[in-house]
């Protein structure tokens, strides 16, 4: 097919450089495609005061991270350890842990 | 020599490099397959939690600004409307709303929903407005089919009396990644539900005149309120912003074994040649080549394999997340969850996240190639052919 093996290559190597330009291309052609239902989804936040992504609907810290408070993973006794999956999945929300002077976010 | 002179040189090299890679053609093809499933795995994790991170910052702009919560013995509790006419009265704060919302565990699915009073429904008891995913987790049983306006949901209340109300509305499919598990219902259906008396609140939104005074307003709720917590607009952005960071929970553990597969891939190559490329080496130095050419030989070896498998992974991972919706990452995303919401992330992608999956797999990769070629090279030819 090819007269040298390298021809071979560098048209692989193009057809590769091609398909990475293809998928940003893509990338940029949804994002613009999408801005419609990003605001759709903007407005429902907005109108209905919600504070959290839809992602994990097994416990409730999971559901609603930024709303929960340190104890709750715990359940209702010492002992219980968190073990919801989602809990493994996701990294503690950050004023959780801010240790501050203000006594503005309790822990 | 001239530039034409040295580009020819590097396709000869190249032109036999190709060869000696395909007289060793299952062990390379296994090669790629492994590494392209290295960098498919890094690419995947890298492109989905960007992407989600992304669109968690654009729709969640218009969060309130603050929330306050009531807490006691470390847990958030009810909170009495009385509070909001102290609130009211800080400086800087333009309104002060009630939320009533919770969760409801519906025995007949399995499935957790949240449940959020709406002013919409104030004088409509008896109605709701559900999001997609409780439209499908509801169809259970003997019914097949997805609830539908005017199909009825019934609820367990707190007093063991069944309450049981018509859908009025879907939310679109648009917003399922907000509105997957949300019911909206009337106070009044709320109160029956959950037995919550009169003027109590799940906590309060506030909105700010200037939102550059939002951590002064909340330091002032504190002092004013020392059972409460309020929860500002970008605690609940930069949550969304570090819940997925690649370098924490479970998606490090992702990352680290590719990357030790990688490493050992990497290990495997740096060690040593096999007999029969340490024989080929010595046979290019018997017929005249130099050391610098065996080199350049290796380094186009390394190449050809490292940036097919660069190619190959970073096209499939993202065909797996912004096509196929993450599929592979489905059940860990699911864990126990009976209700889970069906969405496609818009591709957000940049140059870094190419440029760090780069350095961070062709280039090392292609460095080990060298290295023991190197050191092959350099040791007398006759020596290397008799090994």
């Amino acid at each position: 097919m090819f007269a040298r093996k390298s021809d071979g290559f560098f048209t692989a190597l193009l057809a590769g450089g091609v398909l990475l330009g293809l998928m940003f291309a893509d990338a940029a052609i949804s994002q613009r495609l999408d801005l419609d239902s990003v605001r759709r989804r903007r407005e429902v936040v907005r109108v209905l005061t919600l504070t959290d992504l839809c992602l994990f609907t097994e416990a409730r810290y999971t559901r609603h991270p930024s709303m929960a408070d340190l104890h709750a993973p715990f359940q209702e006794h010492p002992m219980s350890l968190e073990h919801f999956p989602s809990g493994a999945v996701m990294a503690v929300p950050p004023h959780l842990n801010r240790r501050e002077s203000a006594p503005r976010t309790q822990r | 020599m001239s530039t034409m002179g040295a580009l020819e040189k590097q396709r000869y090299l190249l032109d036999f490099s190709l060869s000696s890679l395909g007289r060793r053609k299952g062990k390379n093809i296994a090669l790629v397959v492994v590494y392209t499933f290295v960098i498919f795995l890094l690419a995947s994790v890298l492109f989905f939690t960007h992407s989600l991170k992304k669109e968690a910052s654009l729709i969640l702009r218009d969060a309130p600004e603050i929330t306050v919560q009531k807490l006691a013995a470390g847990r958030q509790e009810l909170i009495p409307a009385h509070y909001i006419d102290s609130l009211e009265r800080i400086r800087g704060v333009q309104s002060v709303a009630p939320r009533l919302w919770g969760y409801y565990y519906d025995a007949l699915s399995g499935a957790n929903y949240t449940l959020m009073v709406n002013g919409a429904l104030k004088d409509r008891a008896g109605e709701i407005i559900i999001g997609n995913g409780v439209s499908r987790r509801s169809a259970t049983g003997k019914r097949s089919r997805s609830l539908r306006k005017n199909d009825i949901i019934p609820f367990k209340t707190y007093d063991g009396s069944v309450l049981t109300l018509k859908v009025k509305g879907l939310f679109s499919h648009a917003s399922e990644l907000t509105t997957s598990d949300l019911i909206l219902v009337s106070e009044t259906d709320f109160k029956k539900i959950f037995s919550i008396a009169d003027g109590q609140a799940t906590d309060l939104v506030l909105q700010v005149r200037n939102s550059k005074e939002l951590a002064t307003i909340g330091a002032k709720i504190t002092q004013l309120h020392p059972d409460t917590r309020s929860i500002l607009r970008e605690d609940i952005l930069r949550t969304y912003d570090v819940v997925f960071d690649w370098r924490g929970g479970v998606i490090i553990l992702v990352l680290s074994s590719a990357f030790f597969a990688f490493i050992i891939l990497a290990w495997d190559k740096a060690t040593g040649l096999s007999a029969e490329e340490k024989r080929e080496i010595g046979v290019l130095k018997a017929i005249g080549w130099e050391t610098s050419d065996i080199l350049l030989m290796k380094f186009w070896e390394g190449a050809a394999v490292s940036l097919s498998s660069f190619f190959l992974g970073i096209i499939l991972a993202y065909l797996h997340i912004f096509l196929a919706s993450a599929m592979l990452f489905e059940p860990v995303l699911k864990g126990w969850s009976v209700l889970y919401p069906e969405f496609r992330l818009t591709p957000y992608i940049n140059g870094y996240q190419i440029a760090v999956l780069f350095f961070l797999t062709v280039i090392p990769y292609t460095v080990a190639t060298i290295v023991p070629s190197w050191r092959s090279a350099t040791i007398d030819p006759d020596s290397v052919m008799r090994m």
